[in-house]
């Protein structure tokens, strides 16, 4: 019961960054229809940001708010200089060019700051309260879940709420009338990108100290497990990438405790063909067709 | 409400050619609406009514030719600029946005509005304009009736205070009874207004109805322009190019 009940908590902890993770990948499939598959190098560029001017100042947490500030740059950066360029004709084209971004981003990165890995700190402690002899929660777990919460309702509020918000998603659901109604529909594109990608400078700098460490690579699993995440909640909803990135988290953390953690890899993948071999369009698939 | 002006002429089209591709659908087309007046374009399917809109509004580039409002050359203004100007586009379909709310649909239209308290202020005259409306503020577009979304389209472009409307087939796949009061409503809005309609329609019948002046086009040229009661009267025009 213990080890459940630990193993719970750190899969929601992980589950967590997860859905943050799943949340960027779906904001810019709503906004772009592209699936971001460099959003893993452009965060752990931030990440070396982070770290680099952490190093500069002996601060966390101007090297957290420098991550931040790099990942919306880099999104809006990647939109104007390249993504706009691609021809979206055809689906797979974003795709290459997301992947040649990856290469070259984890390239520079290898180059400038080398390919070890680098010590990641954190803000908090990650000793686990103990209740009863019972290990729960770290101090730095609840630090990840209140940042997870506090961009996740605060991205809820842009997008019901406030006028930037309305412009977004018209521009995304109808660029055409959009643009006829006087929003500025590429410009709305490109906050979608920064946004989208500060969301994924977010998760970077919250789950690389959990891990090995900051690295080129430090956030390919990562990827890989979010983007499952945001296919179990149907690409298009950011709620179900939420909801989609908790279950990963869940059940890779049950899987690592109980069937070893070599597994987990295979774990993700399974549940990803699980998921698109029974509902293909996700969990949160809406039930109205798109067209009208 | 903006003050009548019935002085000159609000939006005037020289030798506008425009197509998709190479080939122009629009053959040096020519158009004058005074201030405050309804023009509609008729013609039969094809006859280039609609990509003359496109043109007009920017979201198809010209291949030649000129578009003024107001004595302003639009040349390359960007789209989304010309609600600025005072040109609302209600496209083809009506381009009502499915995934959003009735109320979300209305205020995208006054959003661009440096003025909060009169876009605010516009926004309740077209819940007033259209009762269905007030009553579905939190239904989806998707969810509403041909009729209502016409309404949604309409409304959504006042919201805006234009001073040029461009229609585009208004009565399409609507009732009879709806497509009359839609054609009274532009008549009220230019009297009471002073509010400018250019409209292309294939009802020729209800679009002579309610317009000052009527456009006939065929294969991408102006045939004839006459006064709207003129060709209504004409049998010959009418059996050459419309058709009844």
């Amino acid at each position: 019961m213990d080890r459940f009940v630990f193993l719970t908590l750190d899969g929601l902890s992980r589950g967590a960054v997860y859905a943050a993770f799943a949340l960027a990948l779906v904001l810019i499939w709503r906004a772009a229809r592209v699936v971001n598959f460099a959003q893993g190098a452009m965060a752990v560029a931030a990440a070396y940001v982070a770290y680099s001017v952490s190093a500069a100042t002996g601060s966390y947490w101007l090297g957290f708010l420098a991550a931040l500030a790099a990942g919306l740059l880099f999104g809006a950066v990647v939109d104007r200089v390249v993504m706009r360029y691609v021809d979206h004709a055809s689906p797979l084209n974003p795709v290459i060019v997301a992947l040649g971004l990856v290469l070259l981003i984890q390239a520079v990165l290898g180059m400038v700051y080398g390919s070890e890995f680098r010590p990641a700190g954190t803000p908090f402690s990650r000793e686990g309260f103990t209740v009863g002899g019972l290990a729960l929660l770290s101090p730095y777990d609840l630090f990840v879940f209140a940042a997870v919460a506090v961009v996740v309702s605060a991205l809820a509020w842009i997008f019901a709420r406030t006028a930037v918000g309305l412009r977004m998603r018209a521009a995304a659901f109808a660029p055409e009338v959009s643009r006829l109604l006087g929003v500025n529909v590429g410009g709305m594109l490109t906050l979608g990108w920064a946004l989208a990608s500060g969301v994924g400078a977010l998760a970077a700098m919250l789950v690389i100290p959990t891990e090995l460490g900051l690295h080129p690579h430090a956030m390919d699993l990562v990827f890989v497990s979010a983007f499952t995440a945001a296919v179990v909640g149907g690409l298009d909803s950011p709620p179900g990438a939420v909801v989609g990135g908790l279950v990963v988290g869940l059940v890779l953390s049950y899987v690592s405790g109980y069937a070893g953690s070599d597994l987990t890899p295979l774990a993700v993948l399974v549940l990803l063909l699980a998921v698109l071999l029974v509902r293909p369009g996700g969990l949160f698939a809406p039930v109205a067709a798109r067209r009208v | 409400m903006s003050e009548r002006s019935d002085q000159g002429d609000l939006l005037v089209v020289r030798g506008l050619v425009a197509g998709y591709g190479a080939a122009p659908v629009l053959h040096a087309v020519d158009l004058t609406v005074p201030a405050g007046t309804i023009a509609a374009v008729v013609g039969a399917n094809g006859a280039g009514k609609t990509t003359l809109l496109r043109a007009i509004s920017g979201m198809l580039r010209p291949l030649a030719g000129g578009v003024q409002l107001a004595g302003e050359d639009l040349r390359g203004t960007p789209v989304e600029q010309l609600v600025r100007r005072g040109m609302a586009h209600v496209p083809e379909g009506r381009g009502v946005i499915g995934e959003l709310t009735v109320d979300e649909n209305l205020r995208l239209g006054g959003l661009w509005r440096r003025d909060r308290a009169d876009a605010a202020r516009a926004l309740d005259e077209v819940y007033q304009l259209f009762e269905p409306l007030a009553r579905r503020r939190r239904h989806l577009g998707h969810q509403l009736s041909g009729g209502e979304r016409q309404m949604l389209a309409l409304g959504r472009a006042l919201v805006g205070r234009p001073r040029l409307l461009l229609l585009d087939e208004p009565s399409l796949g609507l009732a009879p009874r709806v497509v009359a009061r839609t054609m009274a409503l532009l008549r009220q809005l230019r009297d009471r207004t002073g509010l400018t309609v250019l409209l292309v329609e294939q009802n020729v019948r209800s679009a002579l109805s309610v317009a000052d002046q009527g456009v006939v086009m065929a294969l991408g040229r102006v045939v004839t322009t006459a006064p709207a009661a003129d060709l209504r009267d004409d049998a010959d025009l009418r059996h050459a190019y419309l058709g009844f």
